[in-house]
């Protein structure tokens, strides 16, 4: 019997206006070399768009990219989308310039781990490993 | 190991049946889901694929290759919203390479798919190639079953940014479009690498370069010469006898996908190149081809396996030894082999 072996699909994604892609490519990257499969959407995405893409594509995680100062509106508005289309078992995480005191509060709202400035992306590499061998995805 | 139908568990059949009906009904989580649980072959895929199958659904596929930023993806985009316009339901498969030292990939994409990302008419998948050749992924002709048994008429494949013979496409596609451009340089080398073979229809993009029209001219006469489509077939073997519509010279158009120029121009040439198929019986023909080196691609996916487990019980290593040390011809041990793994018993000899 070959057991499949999954692969971890994630979705990168940057909500808003925002333009600094720089974190966002290195993320991109740092999540290829990791062997996850990566779907990069690009800049200038809505909430609606962000969760349709990774309703099609299937993702198991969606990671936003956000150096704006919106963080407060757009993460909770792609959970509360994300929930409602059916994927509140698909893991939010993502990074940027977002404060700690903001990072507990979308914490509490269901979003997980925020990665800031100079944060290692083999720690946001390892976090969403973790997070898909807990959530019981790697069986299915 | 292929579950029988009677050793099938129940959750795999729950499974397949809410998954294929929910095809049926066109949600489309369920596509997204019944898409990965074949592209990782999960159990239950194959009778999910049967389930979807039996919707009888028929949609026209659309190739599109090319070099690598030949602009394949903004292409695939603006001709979606073509079709849109005219009411069609248009699914996407996009796919990328797997980085061989990695297993990860980069699937870029929908980048330049972003005025298609709301429209709910429109169904875009990313795929990597996970190791396959030829341009696609393994599993690319089951996805595009999915969609097409979840009621997509129009199904665009967009092939990785191709080097050399690299043709899977012209096995998929019922019409393949060959994107090049003045800056993907040298087209002789396209041709060499059997893309003119494989080409139904040939779009110069990025026409707002100056090169562009002596390429197309360049093009037009090599297509003249009789090195495109309409001359020899299809290049990829497995292919070579498929027809194609008859008398079918494959156009050289002109766009700027960015810009949206030569789309309608290009949407046309495609419906022009479907009806040719279809009214000369070619499109039945060409996807009789089809099944059929998917059936023999299959057929060698099981012997081969079967043959990796003989190999895995140390039993090549044996025979090898045997042969070595002269108690055994290579023919004994072959026959004995294959036997043994229950793949062909009696004599080799035909
Ligand atoms: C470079 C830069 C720019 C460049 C961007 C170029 C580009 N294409 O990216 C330019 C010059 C264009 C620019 C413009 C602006 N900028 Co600027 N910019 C910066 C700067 C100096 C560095 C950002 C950067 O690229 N860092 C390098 C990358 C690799 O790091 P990173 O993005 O932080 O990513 C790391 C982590 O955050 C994390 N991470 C990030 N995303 C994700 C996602 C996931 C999933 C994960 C797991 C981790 C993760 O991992 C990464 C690796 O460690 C920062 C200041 C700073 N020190 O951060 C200001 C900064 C972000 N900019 C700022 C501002 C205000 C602007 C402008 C509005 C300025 C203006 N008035 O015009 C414009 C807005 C442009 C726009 N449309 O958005 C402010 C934002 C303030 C805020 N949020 O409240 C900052 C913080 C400067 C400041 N202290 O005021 N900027
Ligand atoms: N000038 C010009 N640029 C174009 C045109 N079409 C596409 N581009 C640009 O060419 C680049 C590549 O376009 P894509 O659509 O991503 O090309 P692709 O063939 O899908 O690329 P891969 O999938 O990476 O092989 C992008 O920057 C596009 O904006 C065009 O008609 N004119
Ligand atoms: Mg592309």
């Amino acid at each position: 019997m070959t057991t499949t072996h999954r692969r971890i699909r994630v979705l990168v994604a940057k909500p808003g206006l925002d333009g600094h892609d720089r974190g966002a490519r290195v993320i991109v990257s740092a999540f290829r070399d990791a062997g996850f499969e990566v779907i990069y959407t690009g800049l200038h995405q809505t909430p609606e768009a962000i969760v349709e893409a990774a309703l099609q594509e299937d993702a198991d995680v969606v990671a936003l990219s956000i150096l704006s100062g919106a963080h407060m509106t757009l993460l909770p508005r792609v959970k509360a989308l994300l929930d409602k289309a059916g994927l509140a078992d698909v893991l939010v995480t993502g990074g940027g310039i977002i404060p700690d005191e903001d990072a507990e509060a979308l914490h509490a709202a269901g979003i997980g781990r925020l990665f800031g400035p100079g944060a290692r992306t083999g720690d946001a590499v390892a976090y969403i490993r973790t997070w898909f061998t807990s959530s019981g995805r790697a069986e299915t | 190991m292929a579950a029988v139908a009677g050793r099938k568990t129940a959750p795999e059949r729950e499974m397949a049946r809410a998954l294929a009906e929910g095809c049926g009904a066109g949600e489309r989580a369920a596509l997204a889901r019944a898409i990965s649980v074949v592209e990782d072959r999960r159990p239950g895929f194959r009778e999910l694929l049967r389930q979807v199958a039996a919707h009888g659904r028929r949609a026209h596929r659309t190739g599109i290759t090319g070099p690598p930023g030949a602009g394949k993806s903004t292409l695939a985009a603006a001709l979606a919203r073509v079709w849109r316009g005219a009411g069609e339901e248009v699914a996407i498969v996009a796919v990328d390479p797997t980085s061989p030292y990695s297993g990860g990939a980069l699937l870029g994409d929908r980048v330049r798919m972003a005025p298609l990302r709301l429209d709910r008419g429109v169904f875009i998948r990313s795929m990597a190639t996970r190791g396959a050749g030829g341009g696609l992924a393994e599993a690319v002709h089951d996805v595009i079953d999915l969609m097409e048994g979840s009621g997509f008429g129009r199904i665009l494949l967009e092939t990785v940014g191709v080097g050399q013979t690299e043709l899977g496409v012209a096995e998929a596609a019922d019409t393949v479009v060959v994107v090049l451009t003045p800056e993907s340089g040298d087209e002789v080398q396209a041709m060499k690498a059997g893309l003119a073979e494989v080409a139904d229809i040939f779009v110069v993009n990025k026409a707002d370069r100056q090169e562009a029209r002596a390429l197309v001219r360049r093009l037009r006469d090599a297509v003249g010469l009789g090195r495109g489509r309409s001359a020899g077939g299809r290049g990829a073997d497995a292919l070579a006898e498929e027809p194609g519509a008859p008398g079918w010279t494959p156009p050289v158009l002109t766009a700027v996908a960015t810009a949206g120029e030569g789309i309608i121009a290009l949407a046309d040439a495609i419906e022009d190149h479907r009806r040719g198929l279809a009214e000369s019986g070619a499109l039945e023909a060409r996807r009789i081809a089809r099944a059929e080196a998917r059936i023999r691609a299959e057929v060698r996916a099981a012997l081969e396996a079967r043959l990796g487990r003989v190999a895995g019980d140390g039993g090549f290593g044996e025979a090898a030894r045997m042969v070595a040390g002269g108690r055994e011809t290579v023919y004994e041990a072959a026959q004995r082999l294959l036997a043994g793994g229950g793949i062909l018993s009696g004599d080799l000899e035909p």
